[in-house]
């Protein structure tokens, strides 16, 4: 049993569907990577795991270490170890980043109050690795953030709340190339046995920093095909055409 | 005694919903002007005080309850109202009835002298008297006065005559006038010329006798070069009928004079349906006299049935200074219809508001602002932004910034905007851990701090407390 299970996963929002039946197992120590074209339903499959309010789950289920979360609130899952990083972080404004942190951090410690001497060194340290400078934790919660200062945040926080899965909803796009880099560094340090992470992207760029063991094809809400990083240079020079192709030949 | 019952869960709701039984001295329902004689005899009136006051009175006689505001209530019968209640013990700092002694602990007022280092000096007004003043030898080495108006009455007549009613005169409006006839404690404060107080200044106000109206009245002269902050807390006992809070307080700021008035406001604001209540019908004006003196008004207002008053500054001296901070935070059906008025007259002078509304339940929430530049107020510069943020669809919030100015050199900026906590906002701070009255908290604390940030540290945190307390149960 994987550690994070999608079964047969169905969700619409409104009349529209858009997962028809998807099939993931992320165990974690992991590294997947999900690639599809526009609108195959990558983000609403991100959505739906974090438990959006927007979608509705109308068949299959979610199961988190052994567990199914489809009946949790998006807070209980992210206590459940779960983390989303989002394609377009919001602005909290006024929010200072540190009084967030804080909270969130809070949120996850046993006694519901994480001590504040070691919780700011490690912030000061992890914000270090990902180069934002130390006056960076008085600003407002992404108000008036750059593209890739958004994403440093997102990684940041990450860093800071040590999920069991993390799914990174196209953290590279609108990212240059020195960006991609921190962030996809930060993710790196965060690799290990404790982790499993599920990366969505449109592009083959950011997974020559982040090298994925596993590849998965989404297409029209579905997972149509999955292999090891060889799929990934197949696609690369091939693209979705010859997935299609693939598809009818089998069919 | 009054009678006294409390519905256990509006206790629970409102912390500072408790009644405390103690014996007062009531005297009995109405008004007429025998009453307001009777009240300048109890606080030993000289005659000028009474003659003020009556004159006061037959001036309300001829005025009427304004209702441009839209306000929705039931009539106010003025017949029907206490107009001065007392504790009957002679109140001593050193023997200050249990009861009371046990109120203030409740309330979180420090009211010893071993608090001295508490850094804030409180008179405390239970009802219609001032029971006691702390730091008062501190502030009396400073040449500081800060007593009980009643008090000032008596031992300062002439500071009080020259300066009562110069900012908000007797017949200014209906409830200036009332209040004029018939009030019956609050503070008084002098900082002498080039002091700068060292201690926060705060009068902390409890209704809480029944059926009983208070009328303060505050007055507060910072003389040339002087500074001093000042701030101002009030609670009431949760009742199913509504009381009627008609308070004055003027600032006079002399030249270079810098004053800073905070209010953490938490009257009883009634309950879910909207039965009780506090109605808060204040006026607070501040004059900035002399040349670059500056007033500062910050206030965070969460109780109340209806709140409505507009703390404002005339701006006469040259280069004077006028801020307006406010939150409003109104639920259930609370009402209040609040801001400022910044009336510019003197040169370079300069104003700035930023309010932030959050209504919730089925409240509303109005700002009525206006900014005024006179013939001859060259330069005025006014910036103002105005908020709101709505919790969930049946409340509602107005904005109404009016301006007029008569004189082309100045520039008047304003800034609106109305938006609603947003599913995207929740929903991102939930999928990090936090519950969804977390959430909402935090966004709505993040839309206060440019006002919080302007209030006095300590008050800053009990403000936020009091905003989170607020909040729970109005979200979703």
């Amino acid at each position: 049993m994987a550690y994070l299970e999608i079964k047969n996963l169905h969700a619409r929002t409104g009349d529209i569907k858009i997962l028809k039946g998807v099939n993931l197992e992320i165990n974690k120590g992991e590294v997947h990577a999900l690639m599809g074209p526009n609108g195959s339903g990558k983000s609403t499959l991100s959505s739906v795991i974090m438990g959006h309010p927007d979608y509705e789950v109308t068949e299959g289920d979610i199961l988190l270490n052994g567990e199914s979360i489809l009946e949790m609130d998006p807070d209980e899952r992210a206590l459940a170890g779960l983390f989303l990083c989002f394609q377009y972080p919001v602005a909290i404004p006024g929010v200072s980043i540190s009084n967030f942190m804080k909270k969130a951090v809070d949120a996850r410690h046993p006694e519901g109050k994480a001590p504040a001497g070691p919780f700011l060194k490690e912030m000061r340290e992890n914000m270090d690795y990902l180069d934002m400078d130390k006056a960076f934790a008085n600003r407002g919660l992404n108000e008036g953030f750059s593209g890739g200062e958004k994403k440093r945040m997102e990684i940041l926080q990450m860093m800071m709340f040590k999920p069991s899965i993390a799914i990174m909803d196209e953290t590279d796009s609108g990212l240059d190339i020195d960006a991609l880099q921190v962030v996809a560094k930060g993710v790196n340090k965060m690799r290990g046995p404790e982790l499993g992470l599920l990366v969505i992207t449109h592009y083959e760029r950011i997974l020559t920093y982040i090298a994925p063991q596993f590849l998965h094809i989404l297409m029209e809400g579905k997972v149509v095909m999955s292999g090891g990083p060889e799929l990934v240079k197949k696609l690369e020079e091939n693209g979705y055409d010859w997935v299609r192709d693939q598809l009818a030949a089998t069919v | 005694m009054p009678d006294f019952e409390t519905d256990s869960n509006l206790v629970q709701e409102y912390k500072y919903g408790f009644f405390t039984d103690i014996e007062t001295d009531t005297i009995p329902k109405g008004l007429n002007e025998e009453v307001i004689a009777i009240i300048s005899a109890k606080k030993n009136e000289p005659v000028w005080m009474l003659e003020w006051r009556l004159k006061a009175f037959r001036r309300w006689q001829k005025m009427k309850n304004p209702d441009w505001a839209f306000l929705d209530m039931p009539e106010i019968d003025f017949q029907d109202i206490h107009y001065y209640s007392a504790p009957k013990e002679p109140v001593d700092m050193k023997e200050m009835d249990p009861e009371l002694l046990k109120t203030f602990e409740r309330l979180g007022i420090p009211m010893g002298e071993r608090d001295a280092l508490s850094g804030v000096a409180m008179d405390v007004v239970f009802d219609s008297v001032s029971v006691g003043t702390t730091h008062k030898e501190l502030l009396e080495e400073q040449g500081i006065i800060f007593c009980s108006i009643s008090e000032a009455i008596q031992k300062h007549p002439d500071l009080v005559k020259q300066y009562l009613g110069t900012v908000v005169p007797p017949g200014d409006n209906f409830y200036a006038a009332l209040n004029s006839a018939v009030f019956t404690d609050g503070s008084f404060c002098y900082i002498p010329k080039g002091v700068t107080c060292p201690v926060e200044l705060s009068t902390y106000f409890r209704i809480n006798a029944a059926d009983t109206g208070q009328f303060e009245r505050t007055l507060i002269v910072c003389d040339d070069n002087a500074t001093c902050s000042y701030l101002e807390g009030c609670t009431a006992p949760a009742r199913d009928t509504n009381q009627l809070h008609a308070a004055v307080v003027e600032i006079v700021a002399l030249e270079n004079a810098d004053v800073k008035y905070s209010t953490v406001q938490n009257w009883y604001a009634g309950d879910e349906e909207g039965k009780g209540g506090i109605y808060n019908f204040v006026t607070k004006r501040g004059h900035c006299r002399g040349r670059k003196s500056k007033i500062s008004w910050t206030q965070v207002e969460v109780g109340a049935a209806i709140t409505w008053k507009y703390p404002s500054c005339v701006l006469e001296g040259d280069g004077s200074v006028g801020e307006f901070y406010s939150v409003a935070f109104t639920n259930n059906h609370m009402q209040a219809d609040t801001g400022t008025k910044m009336i510019h007259v003197g040169k370079n002078t300069s104003s700035t508001i930023i309010s932030k509304g959050i209504s919730a339940g089925y409240s509303s929430n109005n700002y009525r602002g206006l900014v005024k530049v006179v013939e001859g107020a060259s330069n005025a510069r006014n910036h103002s932004i105005c908020d709101s943020l709505l919790i969930g669809r049946d409340c509602s919030a107005n904005t109404f910034p009016y301006i007029e100015s008569e004189d082309d050199s100045a520039h008047l900026a304003h800034e609106a905007t109305t938006s609603t906590i947003s599913e995207d906002q929740l929903f991102y701070l939930k999928s990090r851990g936090l519950s969804e009255e977390d959430a909402a908290s935090m966004v709505v604390k993040g839309f206060c701090k440019d006002v919080f940030k302007k209030l006095p540290l300590e008050f800053s945190v009990e403000a936020i407390k009091l905003l989170e307390i607020k909040l729970e149960g109005s979200i979703g």
